[in-house]
């Protein structure tokens, strides 16, 4: 077990995706067509702190939501008999048409979970644009998937996991890698 | 037929007050002699009875179901018989809702000669109170006795209204012949389907009181002492109704009954459980709460419960040892009471006895064999059991009807 | 989760916490615009109902569509009943095509037991003659803690004919399990015996039974029974146990007021009561389909070997 990453680099990392949002949305409208959507579970208070850093920046309130994607799970009725995966409240309080929306995830590893977000942001409007930000991006791949915004690019192997804990859920901010 | 000697068995025979080891001398059909170490000619054949093996009068259950005519599917004379035989029956009297209805000579003669035919336990054909069972007009019940029938019932359905019982109980009393009545009030039972408990309750099952059947059982005991006749109360299963027999019997009234294994075993608690809805306890009358089978425990221990019959196409004689996981409840000799002599009184038929001249129907029994009650193994066409996987201890090693073997239970293997 | 939703004895404490829990996620979909997620696609759910019911029939299709299933509604006029074809031939006919759940509505008690006992397919009771409604009691719980945002503690009062009543015994056995205070009232002729042995209060007098209620919960007086003489008139039905305005003013001032519908008004409800502002009867049919959603996502996932 090693921790790839501590509580003042993980604050370091969400600053500057939040500065660069603002640079690559630099248009005059685009900053009052953002918004974040964290998906479920730990991609929620990303989004929040996010949305935070921002306000820091330019005083900007960006609506933020949260997606639970597990009823679009391409796995959802593969896995063997057993208990289904709980599922969450998505609360996304506000109109995705023409928005720019910001997703936020944890970790970004197949691209499975990316791939069903976006099915499930289709089914709420039109957005302009989809950008994805991740606090890892892991590698591994399965889908033509790439992150807009990495906190950390995190080479790894397929026998290993990578845990993201965070204050607001787990009591304590850092990123941690395993051999499982 | 030669003479055979059934040699060293504990011999069970009540009207004659035996319950010891004795030797039991057949002559063709009949019973010759019964005595401690008899002592035979040449050329009669000794059965040596294993001890543990009981000898006993033939069983008779009078409360069978052959339905034929009419419902071949579900039984015949031949398989209900077979059956029965096996069972450690030597008799049984059929109920007379086949199709078409027992209520004329005709079919009862018909029936007589299917049992000819199968020429295994002895048939008594009960008849039709009335025409069709329609509860109307009195079936032709003079007739009815000439071809054969032992007594009379409606079962299936009460007889409906108290002046058709009264009309039947004086008109079946000139020919000594009982009224078997299934009671049940229709208005009280309603469209129900369970005894009127939690149970039922719980299951959203329409419940069926006790007292539906309590109701009709005093109005016969009141309309029996009223005319000449007997009235046999058929398959008990309120503890009202014992309460009832109780009652009539300390007045004098001419009034029997009979429970079934079903009613003096099982509870509605087999509604819920191990299997919700199994169809195979649902039954009519209804499986009753403990209390109700606690009285006909009680009942069948004190004496007031005249018979043990089986309200079926007959079932293994297996089902009707259940009584001994209730140890205590009876002796064996009581146990030949309510299966033997009572039928054979009550229908007022041969049997019931081991006396010197009677016919040699015998029932040769294995109180401890250890027997697991299979659905599938049944001999009857019909599979229908609650009792299906009991382990049950008392079985059948042989049953002989006249003095001839019908049934031998190759598990014991009697030479006979 | 067991193969089949029965009954409310099938499920378990933290299960039926789950399915509401489950159910408020369900609930959003159902207000978003596209009203509508792939989670059962390439599913099939058989709708077999005996029994005409418009309002659980649609409810369970909404359900099922929204998820993505794809439906198949039988209903007993069109199918092969009137052939004198059994529920056991229909059922394996059924099966046959292999469904993936089997909804069933059935005037007898326990024809969804016997139905399970013989098929692969899950099972969904949607009422058995008078033994269960599951997912009523479900939908009705789940309209109960949001108001009341618990259901331990609550004086929960059922009136009406409880003898009858499927809803009555999944209620009885879900709030129970659930902590409630559970009372149930009705005419002496419509109480089941026994009723008190699955741990409720019985009153005859609707008075003492509605005081300081959290929830009054109607149950439909059916017009057939009068001819079972289980009830002299409805007149004399609503005097008695009606719900008036003024039998409501003794319940708690938040008290709710619930109806599995449809409603006989001015037999068991006045109508100032129900369309009154304590009366969530609108609300329960809405939820009715984020419930049904839950219990199908929960039963129908995962493949067999």
């Amino acid at each position: 077990m090693a921790i790839v990453m501590d509580a003042d680099r993980m604050g370091r990392s969400l600053a500057r995706i939040a500065h660069e949002i603002l640079e690559r949305n630099a248009g005059p409208t685009d900053v009052d067509e953002l918004a974040l959507v964290g998906m479920r579970t730990r991609g929620v208070p990303i989004a929040k702190r996010i949305a935070a850093a921002i306000r820091g920046i330019n005083a900007h309130e960006i609506p933020t939501g949260a997606l639970d994607i597990t009823l679009y799970r391409d796995d959802l009725m593969r896995h063997a008999v057993g208990p289904q995966p709980l599922v969450r409240r998505t609360e996304i309080p506000f109109s995705i048409d023409d928005k720019r929306i910001l997703l936020v995830d944890d970790v970004l590893y197949t691209g499975r979970t990316i791939r069903a977000a976006l099915d499930a942001l289709i089914d709420f409007g039109r957005p302009k644009a989809i950008q994805l930000i991740v606090l890892v991006d892991r590698g591994h791949r399965e889908l033509p998937i790439k992150a807009d915004y990495v906190g950390k690019n995190l080479p790894t192997s397929l026998s290993q996991s990578v845990q993201v804990h965070l204050t607001e859920i787990d009591g304590r901010d850092e990123v941690e890698i395993r051999e499982s | 037929m030669a003479k055979r000697l059934l040699k060293g068995g504990r011999v069970v025979d009540p009207a004659n007050g035996r319950d010891g080891v004795f030797d039991v001398l057949m002559d063709g059909d009949r019973i010759a002699r019964v005595g401690h170490d008899l002592t035979v000619d040449a050329g009669v054949t000794v059965v040596e009875i294993p001890s543990g093996l009981v000898v006993c009068p033939g069983l008779i259950d009078m409360h069978v179901h052959l339905r034929e005519p009419g419902q071949e599917h579900k039984e015949t004379v031949a398989t209900g018989t077979a059956a029965a035989v096996a069972g450690g029956f030597t008799a049984v009297a059929c109920m007379p809702n086949t199709s078409p209805v027992n209520d004329n000579a005709g079919v009862t003669e018909y029936i007589l000669k299917k049992a000819a035919e199968a020429n295994l336990a002895r048939v008594y054909p009960i008849g039709a109170v009335s025409r069709g069972q329609a509860g109307e007009q009195l079936a032709e019940i003079g007739e009815l006795h000439q071809a054969g029938c032992v007594a009379i019932t409606d079962d299936g359905r009460p007889v409906a209204t108290a002046m058709l019982m009264r009309r039947a109980l004086e008109y079946a009393g000139m020919f000594s012949m009982p009224v078997i009545e299934h009671c049940e009030d229709q208005t009280l039972k309603g469209d129900g389907v369970a005894h009127e408990g939690f149970h039922a309750s719980a299951l959203g099952l329409r419940g069926i009181p006790g007292q539906a059947e309590s109701i009709m059982a005093l109005r016969d005991i009141a309309l029996a002492e009223l005319t000449a006749g007997v009235v046999h109360i058929a398959h008990m299963s309120a503890r009202q109704t014992l309460d009832a027999v109780r009652w009539g019997k300390s007045r004098g009234a001419r009034v029997t009954c009979e429970v079934t294994p079903h009613h003096f075993v099982l509870t509605d608690e087999m509604l819920r459980a191990p299997i919700a809805y199994d169809t195979n306890v649902k039954m009519n009358p209804p499986l009753r709460e403990p209390a109700d089978r606690d009285a006909m425990l009680a009942g069948l221990a004190d004496g007031s419960v005249d018979v043990i019959a089986t309200d079926h196409a007959p079932h293994h004689y297996d089902e009707k040892r259940v009584e001994f996981d209730h140890a205590g409840v009876i002796s064996l000799s009581r146990l030949v009471e309510l299966l033997s002599v009572n039928p054979a009184r009550i229908l007022r038929v041969p049997g019931g006895s081991l006396s010197e001249g009677a016919s040699a129907d015998i029932s040769i029994l294995a109180p401890d064999l250890h027997v697991t009650v299979s659905a599938a193994a049944m001999r009857s066409r019909s599979k229908n059991t609650p009792f299906d996987g009991w382990k049950l201890r008392g079985g059948v090693a042989a049953t002989i009807v006249g003095g001839r073997t019908v049934y031998v239970n190759d598990e014991i293997g009697l030479s006979l | 989760m067991k193969k089949d939703l029965l009954g409310i004895g099938d499920l378990t404490r933290d299960e039926i916490y789950l399915i509401l829990d489950t159910a408020e996620a369900m609930r959003e979909i159902g207000q978003r615009p596209i009203k509508k997620v792939p989670t059962l696609r390439g599913k099939t759910v058989v709708n077999l109902f005996y029994e005409p019911s418009t309002r659980t029939r649609t409810s369970f299709e909404i359900a099922e569509k929204r998820l993505s299933a794809d439906t198949l509604n039988i209903a007993v006029a069109t199918s092969s009943v009137l052939k004198g074809e059994t529920l056991v031939d229909t059922a394996m006919n059924i099966e046959a095509m292999a469904p993936d759940v089997i909804v069933l509505r059935h005037a007898s008690s326990g024809a969804c037991h016997v139905l399970s006992r013989i098929c692969r397919s899950r099972v969904i009771n949607a009422g058995d003659g008078m033994h269960e409604h599951p997912t009523q009691a479900l939908l009705d719980a789940f309209t109960i803690r949001e108001h009341k945002k618990r259901i331990d503690g609550l004086k929960v009062v059922i009136v009406g004919d409880l003898l009858h009543s499927r809803v009555l015994r999944s209620n009885v056995l879900l709030l129970t399990e659930l902590g409630a205070d559970v009372w149930v009232c009705g005419p002496s002729t419509l109480v089941p015996i026994g009723v008190e042995r699955l741990g409720v209060r019985v009153s005859t007098s609707v008075e003492e039974a509605v005081k300081d209620a959290d929830v009054i919960m109607m149950l439909r007086i059916q017009h057939e029974r009068m001819q079972g003489a289980f009830i002299p008139s409805v007149r004399e039905y609503f005097n008695t146990f009606g719900m008036t305005p003024a039998r409501v003013s003794r319940a708690k001032p938040d008290v709710i007021i619930m109806h599995p519908g449809p409603m006989n008004r001015g037999v068991e409800i006045a109508s100032e009561v129900a369309d009154g502002p304590y009366s969530v009867i609108l609300e329960q049919v809405a939820n009715g389909v984020a419930v049904r959603m839950a219990v199908l996502y929960l039963l129908a996932g995962g493949v067999e070997d």
